[in-house]
């Protein structure tokens, strides 16, 4: 359904209608144990892999941790707001704090070759599936 | 704030049109702070996902306007399996009562984060007077 869509506006449309009937899954379910709800995740499938995506605006790079481990993934950190000295403020929705977040996945995967990537607020968790649960071909011999 | 306050997620608010849109996807309005000094009015912008290039700022008539937008195509071949959060464009518009030097508006980003500083024209800032 995803495979080889060239034109931008229906990658966009399939993956907003994508995402909307999706919120309802329970491939997670009570599975985001331990703290708050924040940061927001939204998980994709890649091929055999998957894919976490992370919203986490005005977070610095190095307040941000990252743990791995068995089939549970850590994310932690703090976001600051700084304003000037001098500064009124006049309007003032975003906010700072701290943030822990487990995410628990139900299936088997290799937490020693996640990868992580950092960029314009966005955390990306690339999680590859174990090979052990990989579907294998069975040969009628 | 304290330091230690847990962080909350902020649900996406969508834009209310005035106008329609020729162009598909969604527009969210992003998370703003505001905040003035004696040279300079700066609009914080939260826009998780929006690149360098793809924002652009304008003033016109005393409104301010930004808009972000994202990049779709690095979703392809993505299916996804849980969500939380929906993915769409940024836009927001903001009234100005202070008279802006439209030819010094800077604009940077960090993190997801935009800054955008309207410095003040030279009439518009505060003097001090003396009283004699």
């Amino acid at each position: 359904m995803f495979a080889s869509l060239s034109d931008p506006f229906e990658t966009l449309l399939t993956l907003q209608r994508a995402l909307e009937a999706r919120t309802a899954s329970d491939w997670i379910g009570r599975g985001t144990a331990a703290m708050g709800s924040f940061p927001p995740i939204n998980i994709f499938q890649n091929g055999e892999d998957f894919v976490a995506v992370i919203e986490l605006p005005g977070v610095d790079k190095s307040d941000l941790e990252i743990e791995a481990k068995e089939n549970t993934i850590r994310v932690r950190g703090k976001k600051t707001i700084a304003y000037g000295e001098q500064a009124s403020v006049h309007r003032r929705e975003r906010i700072s704090g701290v943030f822990d977040r487990t995410l628990s996945v139900p299936i088997r995967i290799e937490p020693d070759r996640i990868q992580a990537e950092y960029r314009d607020g966005i955390l990306a968790l690339f999680i590859p599936r174990a090979e052990a649960d990989k579907p294998r071909s069975i040969k009628i011999s | 704030m304290s330091e230690s306050q847990e962080l909350q997620v902020q649900q996406k608010r969508e834009v209310e049109k005035k106008t329609e849109g020729t162009t598909p996807g969604r527009v969210f309005v992003p998370v703003t702070d505001i905040f003035e000094t004696p040279e300079a009015l700066t609009v914080v912008l939260e826009m998780p996902g929006v690149e360098r290039g793809s924002i652009a700022a304008t003033v016109e008539n005393d409104v301010v306007t930004i808009a972000g937008q994202i990049d779709f195509s690095k979703y392809e071949g993505m299916q996804p399996l849980y969500t939380e959060y929906n993915v769409g464009h940024y836009a927001r518009s903001f009234e100005i009562s202070n008279k802006i030097d439209q030819s010094k508006i800077s604009a940077q980003m960090k993190d997801g984060v935009v800054t955008i500083v309207l410095p003040k024209a030279e009439q518009a800032k505060p003097r001090k007077i003396q009283v004699s």
